[in-house]
């Protein structure tokens, strides 16, 4: 059955590249976007096409992130792949485990000849896709931290100073409880609970999320996420779902409705939620860096990242990896990346990006958009802030999922729930540890 | 008595059967002995490498306890979708057999549900029940009763079951309706005249009379429970909260496809094949016992 998919996959595939103009040499580029981000991304492939004529870059949506991998994963069995495959985060220890299937962003670029500095990119950004050796395998290209959006409306209508210090959950705490005292229905809402609440949680107050340096430095990795100071934290927001104070909405982003409608006080969302609150809005809203809990491990370090890199898969021509070098050092050049950063609230991947963005007045024009940057950058990275690095991350941010539900539920402690996760999680990090021997 | 026809050669049978048997090898034989060799090993998702394991996967599987527990949540909603596809079906096309006037546009109406995708259909219901913005839960929510599917296990497991249901009741009616048509007319006035009033005509008579198709329905609808809702399950509750809609299917789907873990995937694969062939087996010979043809 399988054998059949992944040969239908190879003939709609080349039956849909569209035709180019001969002589050019032909640069396939997966991805995951679709709506106004699959239209900035689309502007960005014509405008390099348009810059030179040695190459054609072939941009296609594959799905969602989740697809896009399965996608590039199924062609490059049948030996389809194009050379230049988006993956998500999550599923960065599977590509970087893949050695024979992926080529290091760092060669194609020496190879290619392009200008390529890794220090030029931002440290946060970048270490999440950077070996053990400092080189760089695959190219940040949409990155965002979670940040907390206030919506100052609900604020006053609870009768709440929108101006109190919230940068510590302590803060926070007392704040949630005038809020709900005040009348309102939904103090605190969140999305992407496992990425802000326990990944980015455990980089920000640098306490291990993962053994071996959250994966970095070897695959007999086992998960850490039953420490105290997580414990605490979501004991903390397990209370605040028992009285009303933190309402639950799912897994996904789902949060983001009831926010924007106004229904919703406080939201830890991503800083790429920038582009949809502005738009949707009609209340004054505040962008605060992420909350920590004043005296624990210590926070703030700087919070991880979230989004995708590009990867260069293996198996074509010498000239369509100089096309690839190309393109992707035209991505990370200062001008595409400054817009990139501007239109969309992703961060800059180079400190010219983020500088040129600053030279420009744009964080005076739209207050809190500098806020992200800040955060990711204030401290240097250490062991536990620099990402995480874990096989099977999908599934074990599924089993997260579950466990944190059972907390807000009231079905299991917070303890309980973590102890969970590390039991479950262990034995896939250990059959993905089993498969990449 | 059986009929049989006998050939004289055995080069026309062979060709006769020989497409038939071309397409299982192709569409069955083949990819199923392929899921039992992968089973045997750990491959890496590309394709780079592969771990012989023996048994190891199945192993690993039988003693996760979460896989135990899908098997029984995989029973609980074949039988619910079974019972909740089947007994409407039954009662509307009773219901339908005996109008005179609009059957027509009655059983036209009842049929257009079977239409509409699983997928299409766990999104409809998935609308209405909608924690935020869902009609039927926002009613609920007036009649003091807090909905949240995205939480509760047991609500989570209803939605499926009735959206999975919902487009089957349809396909069952018209079984069912046709099978009614075909009891002979003249047997139910011979039991009429002798004074059986509808119930126990329906009981004696017209059941036992339907077993044929009962009996066909509820081996489909095994089936489609076990194998064609995923969409619904998919789009509702990705097989949450807490695995309580994860039906074996859907592990397979999420082990292999989000997990990227292959071998794994394939061993579930290869043990579903053994329990559908298990339950094909033991409905064929204990429950068609009990059918008159």
């Amino acid at each position: 059955m399988k054998k059949i998919s992944i040969g239908a996959l190879a003939v709609s595939s080349t039956l849909l590249s569209p035709i180019a103009a001969y002589a050019e040499t032909e640069v396939h580029f997966w991805h995951a976007f679709t709506g106004r981000l699959g239209e900035l991304v689309a502007a960005q492939v014509e405008d390099f096409n348009a810059s030179q004529d040695n190459y054609t870059v072939v941009q296609s949506h594959k799905g969602n992130y989740s697809e896009t991998l399965n996608a590039g994963i199924a062609a490059f069995r049948a030996g389809e792949q194009p050379q230049i495959l988006m993956v998500f985060e999550v599923g960065t220890a599977t590509m970087m485990a893949a050695k024979g299937a992926t080529r290091p962003v760092y060669e194609v670029m020496a190879a290619s000849g392009a200008e390529f500095d890794q220090d030029a990119y931002i440290g946060a950004v970048k270490g999440y896709y950077t070996s053990t050796d400092g080189d760089m395998l695959s190219l940040p290209f949409n990155a965002s931290t979670p940040v907390l959006w206030v919506n100052r409306d609900a604020f006053k209508a609870a009768g709440v100073d929108p101006d109190t210090d919230l940068s510590t959950w302590q803060n926070v705490d007392k704040t949630l409880t005038a809020l709900k005292a005040g009348g309102s229905d939904c103090p605190l809402v969140t999305a992407w609970q496992s990425w802000i609440h326990l990944e980015n949680f455990s980089a920000y107050h640098d306490v291990p999320f993962a053994s071996k340096d959250n994966g970095f430095s070897g695959l007999d990795t086992e998960l850490q996420v039953n420490g105290d100071a997580q414990i605490a934290h979501l004991t903390a927001m397990g209370q605040w779902a028992k009285d009303g104070k933190f309402i639950y909405t799912g897994r996904r982003n789902e949060g983001g409705a009831n926010f924007r409608a106004g229904e919703c006080a406080l939201f830890t969302e991503s800083s790429a939620g920038y582009a949809g609150i502005k738009s949707e809005a009609k209340f004054a809203f505040d962008v605060r860096p992420l909350p920590y809990w004043e005296g624990v491990g210590n926070a703030p370090q700087n919070t991880i990242i979230g989004g995708a890199s590009l990867w260069v898969m293996e198996g074509h021509e010498e000239e369509e990896y100089k096309g690839a070098g190309e393109f992707l050092s035209y991505l990370s050049s200062s001008d595409v990346q400054a817009k990139w950063h501007q239109d969309t609230g992703y961060l800059p991947i180079t400190a010219e990006a983020s500088a040129a963005t600053k030279a420009s007045g744009f964080y005076e024009e739209n207050v809190g958009t500098e806020v992200a940057v800040i955060q990711m950058t204030a401290k240097a990275p250490t062991a536990n802030s620099n990402g995480l690095r874990l096989g099977s991350f999908d599934q074990i941010r599924g089993i997260i999922d579950e466990e944190l539900e059972a907390i807000w539920s009231g079905d299991k402690s917070a303890k309980d729930a973590m102890d969970s996760v590390v039991k479950r999680g262990n034995p896939l990090l250990r059959r993905f540890e089993q498969a990449n021997r | 008595m059986e009929k049989r026809v006998f050939f004289k050669g055995w080069l026309l049978p062979l060709l006769l059967i020989a497409p038939q048997i071309l397409v299982s090898a192709v569409f069955f034989f083949y990819p199923a002995g392929q899921a039992v060799w992968q089973s045997l090993f750990i491959p890496d998702p590309f394709g780079l490498s592969m771990q012989y394991v023996g048994l190891g996967n199945f192993k690993y599987l039988l003693s996760d306890p979460y896989y135990r527990a899908s098997f029984f949540t995989t029973g609980l909603f074949s039988i619910l979708v079974t019972l909740v596809s089947m007994i409407p079906a039954l009662f509307l096309a009773i219901v339908a057999d005996r109008l005179i006037k609009g059957a027509g546009t009655y059983r036209t109406l009842l049929i257009w549900p079977y239409a509409v995708a699983p997928a299409i259909a766990g999104v409809l219901w998935l609308f209405m029940f909608n924690t935020r913005v869902g009609v039927v839960s926002w009613y609920l929510g007036n009649l003091g009763y807090d909905w949240n599917h995205v939480l509760n296990g047991s609500e989570a497991m209803g939605l499926v079951v009735v959206s999975s249901a919902w487009g089957r009741i349809s396909y069952n009616f018209l079984f069912f309706f046709a099978a009614l048509q075909s009891v002979p007319k003249s047997i139910i006035e011979a039991a009429a005249i002798d004074g059986a009033r509808f119930w126990r005509r329906f009981w004696t008579i017209v059941l036992p009379l339907l077993s044929p198709t009962t009996f066909f329905l509820l081996v489909v609808n095994v089936v489609y429970a076990f194998f064609e809702t995923f969409g619904v399950i998919h789009t509702i509750t990705s097989g949450g909260p807490q695995q309580s809609t994860t039906i074996l299917v859907y592990k397979v789907f999420a082990d292999g496809f989000v997990g990227q873990d292959l071998g794994s995937s394939a061993a579930q694969s290869v043990i579903l094949l053994v329990v559908v062939g298990a339950l094909t087996v033991f409905q064929f010979k204990y429950i068609e016992r009990r059918v008159h043809y």
